[in-house]
C-alpha cells in the first residue's frame, strides 16, 4: 500500500520509525514547523530549527529513500510573545527558496487569543506576499470550533488567499464541513488518544467523499502513531472501500494539494 | 456496508468503550470531592448518545466546545482540557 505522509513531525521519532514508514510503502514524509514541546529562548533557536527542518532532516530522511518535504512558521503556541513572532517572521523568507520548501504551516491558533490571531495573520500575510501554500493547525478538544471559525474568516477576509491553496488540518466531525464548504483542503489527524481515531476518519470519507481531503498521522514526540496512515488504508479496505479508492486517499489526493507547489516530486515509478 | 456488518465490525469495540464510560463514571463517583465542569459537559454531552436523530459525534463535540465567537484577551496557558469552563456560568 503506497502513501504519503504528509504530516509529521520527524525530528521527534527515530530511525525505526523512518525504516517502518518505507517499509509499509511510505513514499514521502512533510514536516510542517511546530512546538518543540517547550518555548524556545530566542529567534535563533527558530533559525536552527529552520536549519534542521530544511538541511539536516532531509539527509536522515534520504537514508531510508524517502523525500522529505518541510513547511515553515513561528507555532501558535509561541505566538503570544509579538516581539519574539515578528524576530522569527523575519527569518523565514531567506529558507522559502531551500528544496525541500513547500510553504507556510502549521500556522493557526492554540488557545484563539487576540495575539494568536494577529501572527496567524502575519503568517498569512507572508504566503501570500511569497505565493505559498497554506498549512493550518487548528486548535485542540474545546477550542477547535471556534478556532477554526476565526481562522475561516482570517483567511476569507484576504482575498489574495486561493482556499485550493490552502490545507485546514485536524478537522473533526463538527469542523469539516466549515472547511470543505468554504472550499479549502482538509486534513484528519489520526491520534490514538484525541482528534480521530481510523475508524471515525473512514465515517467522514464516507459522509463528505474523498474529494480535498487528507489523512495524516502528525506523529511528534507526544502519543502518535507513524503507521496510522496506512492503518487507516487497512480500516477503508476492511469496510470495502476499493483498493483506488484507498489509494486515492492514502496517495492522490495528498500528491494532487502537494503537487501544486513546483518542489513536490516522488522518485520516479 | 449492511447494518449487520457494520455490528459485526464494531459491536464489541463500541461494547468496550462504552463499559469503559460507566467505569469511568463509576470511578469519579467513588471518589471524594466535588464535581467541576468537565464533569457536567461530559454527562451533557451523554445526552446526545440517547438520540435517535443522527451526527450524534458532530454533537457531542459541539457540546464540548467553547460557544463564544470573538479571540480572547491572552493565552493563560498552553493546553486545552477537553471541556469549555464557561458551562457552568451558562448551565
Amino acid at each position: 500500500m503506497r502513501f504519503i505522509e504528509p504530516h509529521a513531525h520527524m525530528v521527534s521519532r527515530t530511525t525505526d520509525d523512518y525504516l517502518a514508514l518505507a517499509a509499509a510503502g511510505c513514499e514521502a514524509v512533510c514536516e510542517p514547523a511546530f512546538w518543540a514541546g517547550f518555548d524556545r529562548g530566542s529567534a535563533e533557536g527558530f533559525h536552527d530549527y529552520f536549519c534542521q527542518l530544511t538541511a539536516h532532516e532531509p539527509r536522515r530522511a534520504a537514508k531510508f529513500g524517502l523525500p522529505h518535504f518541510a513547511w515553515l512558521c513561528l507555532n501558535p503556541k509561541e505566538a503570544e510573545d509579538l516581539k519574539l513572532a515578528a524576530e522569527v517572521i523575519e527569518l523565514i523568507p531567506k529558507f522559502l527558496d531551500c528544496p525541500n520548501v513547500l510553504g507556510i504551516g502549521e500556522i493557526g491558533l492554540n488557545r484563539n487569543s487576540r495575539n494568536e490571531l494577529k501572527v496567524f495573520e502575519q503568517q498569512v500575510d507572508l504566503a501570500a506576499r511569497y505565493q505559498q501554500l497554506i498549512l493550518v493547525h487548528t486548535p485542540h478538544l474545546e477550542d477547535k470550533l471556534k478556532g477554526t471559525r476565526l481562522i475561516i474568516d482570517a483567511l476569507q477576509s484576504d482575498r489574495r488567499i486561493n482556499p485550493a491553496r490552502v490545507i485546514i488540518d485536524h478537522v473533526e466531525e463538527h469542523t469539516i464541513a466549515l472547511a470543505l464548504e468554504a472550499g479549502f483542503w482538509a486534513g484528519m489527524t489520526l491520534y490514538p488518544e484525541s482528534k480521530c481515531t481510523a475508524a471515525r476518519a473512514v465515517d467522514m470519507i464516507e459522509a463528505y467523499g474523498a474529494e480535498r481531503l487528507w489523512m495524516n498521522s502528525a506523529c511528534d514526540w507526544g502519543v502518535s502513531v507513524p503507521l496510522a496512515v496506512p492503518r487507516a488504508g487497512l480500516e477503508m479496505r476492511r469496510r470495502g472501500h476499493s483498493a483506488a479508492a484507498v489509494d486515492r486517499m492514502l496517495h492522490g489526493n495528498p500528491a494532487e494539494f502537494l503537487g501544486q507547489s513546483p518542489k513536490f516530486k516522488l522518485a520516479p515509478e | 456496508m449492511t447494518r449487520q456488518q457494520v455490528l459485526d465490525l464494531y459491536f464489541v469495540e463500541a461494547r468496550s468503550k462504552l463499559i469503559d464510560i460507566a467505569a469511568f463514571l463509576d470511578r469519579a463517583q467513588r471518589a471524594e470531592g466535588a464535581d467541576d465542569f468537565r464533569l457536567q459537559s461530559f454527562r451533557a454531552a451523554l445526552g446526545h448518545l440517547r438520540s435517535r436523530a443522527p451526527d450524534r459525534a458532530r454533537r457531542v463535540l459541539a457540546s464540548l466546545s467553547d460557544p463564544t465567537a470573538k479571540a480572547i484577551k491572552a493565552a493563560g496557558n498552553k493546553s486545552a482540557c477537553g471541556a469549555w469552563p464557561g458551562v457552568k456560568a451558562t448551565s
